[in-house]
């Protein structure tokens, strides 16, 4: 029970809600929910890790994977951009549609042997530095330092550039985005694609790298529900679904970990005599991701937090004139 | 030829939408430097004939020039590279971003990095050249309504248009913010811009524009004239196509018992904030107490209370002695309040059920409408005719669905079933917004009838002009509370309140 190395692979651990709450973050943005994240993240990891034992390469794996869900969250884009149809409804859908497809195609790879996984590194210089450097920059997959990267880059992105500017004013007004010559169509389109591939990446990060392997739903483990719950309560911004993610992540790590002592800070460990507090804290994200979609679900609540004003709404061009 | 040229001219614009001729053949041209009214009744095709000049709609014929050439516009932008750009009467602003944001949305400077910064300072310059204070770091949800409307302003000077086209721009401002709002049409065009400024609103085109074309029915009802060598009373004539009595016949009338007594109500909006605070405020029998203040400060939420659709947080409200405080809809309905609504298509009226359903909403528990548990179909059939007639409204059969009125009928049909109940309290919010000038006249003899009938009214309009016409005493409403209450005409002293300027005064009274 060394805490740096719980928090090492809590940070790990982490990286995969990170990649997926900064997706839906950019679907939300642009004013479409898309609770298709549990689907898309399971077809992304059975395909990453299909294509990987098929090819040994996996970024290969991770490009086919992004590919993939980006498909499934295009369908999402036009049963709810194009058709204007319930975006909670489709999403829901994508989740079935998702999980279905990448079983039947997941058949049997759970018996694949050992593949090539992505590589890890330790950063120099930065794993020098006392109690941070063992935890984040040492001997952390490449994923990782992907989702180092990917936070300030879309913080950044969305609050500082021109796109950005764009992309907020699709989902916050789209009447009044389209009334400047925005595109509100396409740019809903984008977004909600380019959301689905970073589920997608979540998802092959999970079976190339976090965890590898193919183990049926219970790859993802409903891991795409905590990042549609992150979401919210990350109120949209990627620095703050940065501290989310790792701190669920750390704690599953803990849950796991926590299990393995005898004794615990000199005491007889409880959680190692009673399994039951073990499966009532792995049930804590869970209650948590029902407890905050529940809670974001109130219309006034959702305002106070700083939701996208035109979030789950269709875009109808109005007709002109009277 | 004039010795300037033209900076628009359109000549025999038509533009049809189904069943409607909404532009017959109208001949309409701009100088550079002027503030040019185009004055019309609700429908008369203002809108629709900027909105062609504008590029939101094609002419189905007749020829637009800007500047001596011919022009065919596919979108507003297009109009905007040509330096022609409108303000609607919606504005189209994202609340949640910064002035300098909203304005430089949709441009393709800066092309990646935003540098806000630099640009906030172009925005503050501009703005001063302008004299829009306005503070281009600001979040839009936090600015005025006015405010807005000069962020939208803003906007249209940073795209470099050269003539700017305002839809009733004063409907949402308060009389200073008008005043601004003219200096700053002066400063534009002293700089040799245009401005085409729709209006309905007689007295502020006297006053802002040089020149007006006026608009009836599609049509232009007389060549350009000139605000100086026309009158109110013309004007009135062009757009209406009759005279127009400006007069309402007001008996003079003592006010009776206290029916409605509000008593340090407070209450919250939707967004669940204060929207009104210790609000008290009496209404006597045969009175007309008019509500000033710019939309938005509590007087929807005022009517609410009344009416038992929102609850107070604290607080008492009184009908005739009678408590009515935090109870529901029926028991303020059985006490003898009326309500006309704001909103006549959500709350005033079902859409989709027909006059007859819609005039027996409130009737149809008491015999002879109710049959027991049953109702009494043909006699509410027959309730329902004389209503039509008596309220002359105009549709096919009382059959038909309330959606299919226009503006003027729909009201009629909300005002014939909140009416004929004979209340003792009628709750007015708007009544005449939105309809044409006979209309208007319509219902405000209807409000005056009810006055001599006895009733207490209670009464909110944005035109002061009709407050004034029709009520015994004004209070004005600021931000949830009454700042003050004036029985002369002063608009000045109103302006000044319904802009919180009376806020101090108001301080030291109570102390």
């Amino acid at each position: 029970m060394d805490p740096i190395i719980i928090l090492q692979a809590g940070v790990a651990s982490g990286t995969v809600l990170l990649l997926a709450t900064l997706g839906a973050i950019f679907s939300e943005r642009a004013g479409i929910l898309n609770l298709g994240v549990e689907g898309m993240m399971l077809m992304g990891a059975m395909s990453a890790f299909s294509v990987t034992i098929a090819t040994g390469n996996g970024w290969l794996g991770l490009l086919v994977a992004m590919l993939l869900a980006g498909l499934l969250a295009l369908l999402h884009g036009v049963v709810t951009i194009h058709f204007q149809a319930d975006q909670v409804v489709s999403g829901l859908a994508l989740t079935f549609l998702g999980t279905g497809l990448s079983l039947v195609f997941g058949e049997g790879l759970s018996k694949a042997g050992a593949i090539t996984l992505l590589p890890k590194f330790t950063v120099p210089l930065l794993s020098a530095i006392p109690v941070l450097g063992p935890i984040l920059f040492t001997n952390q997959s490449v994923m990782v330092y992907v989702g180092y990267l990917l936070v300030p880059l879309t913080w950044f992105y969305i609050n500082r550039t021109r796109p950005g500017l764009h992309l907020r004013a699709v989902g916050e007004n789209p009447t009044a985005a389209d009334a400047m010559g925005i595109n509100v169509y396409q740019l809903r389109y984008a977004y909600v694609v380019l959301g689905g591939m970073l589920c997608g990446l979540a998802g092959g990060t999970i079976s190339l790298a976090i965890s590898p392997g193919w183990f049926s739903e219970a790859t993802t483990s409903g891991q795409g529900w905590i990042a549609v719950g992150l979401v919210i309560f990350a109120q949209w911004n990627p620095w703050r679904a940065a501290f989310g993610s790792y701190a669920f992540g750390a704690l599953r790590r803990v849950i796991l970990d926590i299990q393995g002592p005898k004794v615990l800070l000199g005491l007889p460990n409880p959680f190692f005599y009673n399994p039951y507090l073990g499966f009532f804290m792995q049930m804590l994200p869970y209650a948590f991701t029902i407890i905050v979609l529940v809670l974001g679900s109130r219309a006034s609540l959702r305002q106070r937090l700083g939701a996208p004003a035109a979030l789950g709404l269709p875009y109808v061009r109005g007709e002109r004139g009277h | 030829m004039t010795e300037t040229p033209n900076a628009v001219e359109m000549q025999n614009v038509t533009k049809r939408f189904p069943g409607v001729l909404a532009n017959d053949q109208v001949n309409f041209d701009l100088r550079a430097g002027e503030v040019h009214a185009l004055l019309g009744e609700n429908g008369a095709g203002k809108s629709t004939l900027m909105s062609m000049l504008a590029g939101l709609y094609k002419p189905d014929a007749g020829t637009i020039r800007v500047n001596g050439q011919a022009v065919s516009f596919n979108s507003p932008r297009d109009a905007i590279a040509r330096g022609i750009g409108m303000i609607h009467q919606h504005f189209t602003l994202i609340p949640s971003q910064t002035v300098t944001e909203n304005i430089l949305l949709g441009l393709n400077e800066p092309r990646f990095f935003l540098r806000l910064s630099d640009y906030d300072k172009r925005m503050s310059e501009l703005g001063e050249r302008f004299g829009l204070g306005i503070t281009p770091q600001a979040k839009v949800w936090q600015l005025s309504v006015g405010e807005q409307q000069r962020v939208e302003i803003l906007k249209m000077l940073y795209r470099g248009v050269q003539v700017l086209i305002m839809d009733e721009p004063t409907a949402v401002l308060a009389p200073q913010e008008i005043e601004g709002l003219i200096k700053t049409l002066r400063a534009m065009v002293a700089e040799g811009k245009s401005i085409v400024f729709i209006s309905h609103k007689l007295n502020e085109i006297m006053n802002v524009a040089d020149r007006v074309t006026v608009l009836r029915q599609g049509k232009i009802t007389a060549p350009p004239l000139r605000t100086a060598d026309t009158s109110i009373p013309e004007l009135a004539r062009l757009m209406v196509g009759r005279s127009v009595i400006f007069d309402l016949h007001k008996k003079d009338q003592m006010p009776g018992e206290t029916v409605l007594t509000i008593n340090k109500v407070c209450a919250n909006n939707d967004k669940g904030l204060p929207a009104l605070k210790n609000l008290s405020l009496t209404v006597r029998a045969g009175e007309i107490v008019g509500v000033a203040g710019v939309a938005g400060n509590g007087q929807r939420e005022l009517a609410e209370v009344i009416t038992g659709l929102r609850s107070c947080t604290s607080g008492q409200i009184l009908v005739n002695n009678e408590e009515v405080t935090n109870q529901s809809a029926l028991a303020a309905i059985r006490k003898g309040v009326s309500h006309v609504p704001e909103d006549r298509n959500q709350t005033g009226s079902a859409p989709n059920l027909s006059i007859t359903d819609n005039v027996i909403m409130k009737s149809y528990r008491q015999t002879p409408l109710a049959n027991g548990w049953s109702l009494n179909y043909g006699m509410a059939r027959k309730t329902a005719q004389v209503l039509k007639e008596e309220y002359s409204i105009l549709a096919p059969t009382v059959e038909t669905q309330a959606r299919l009125l226009s503006g003027g009928n729909l009201q009629r049909t909300i005002l014939a079933r909140e009416l004929s109940a004979k209340p003792k309290l009628l709750i007015a919010m708007q009544p005449t917004r939105g309809l044409d000038v006979g209309a208007i006249e319509g219902v405000q003899r209807l409000l005056l009838a009810q006055r001599e009938a006895g009733a207490a009214i209670l009464l909110t309009s944005e035109e002061l002009e009709e407050l004034f016409a029709l009520s015994d005493r004004i209070v004005v409403m600021y931000e949830g509370e009454i700042v003050g209450e004036v029985t002369d005409h002063d608009t000045e002293k109103i302006g000044l309140m319904m802009t919180g300027g009376k806020q101090e005064q108001k301080a030291i009274m109570n102390s």
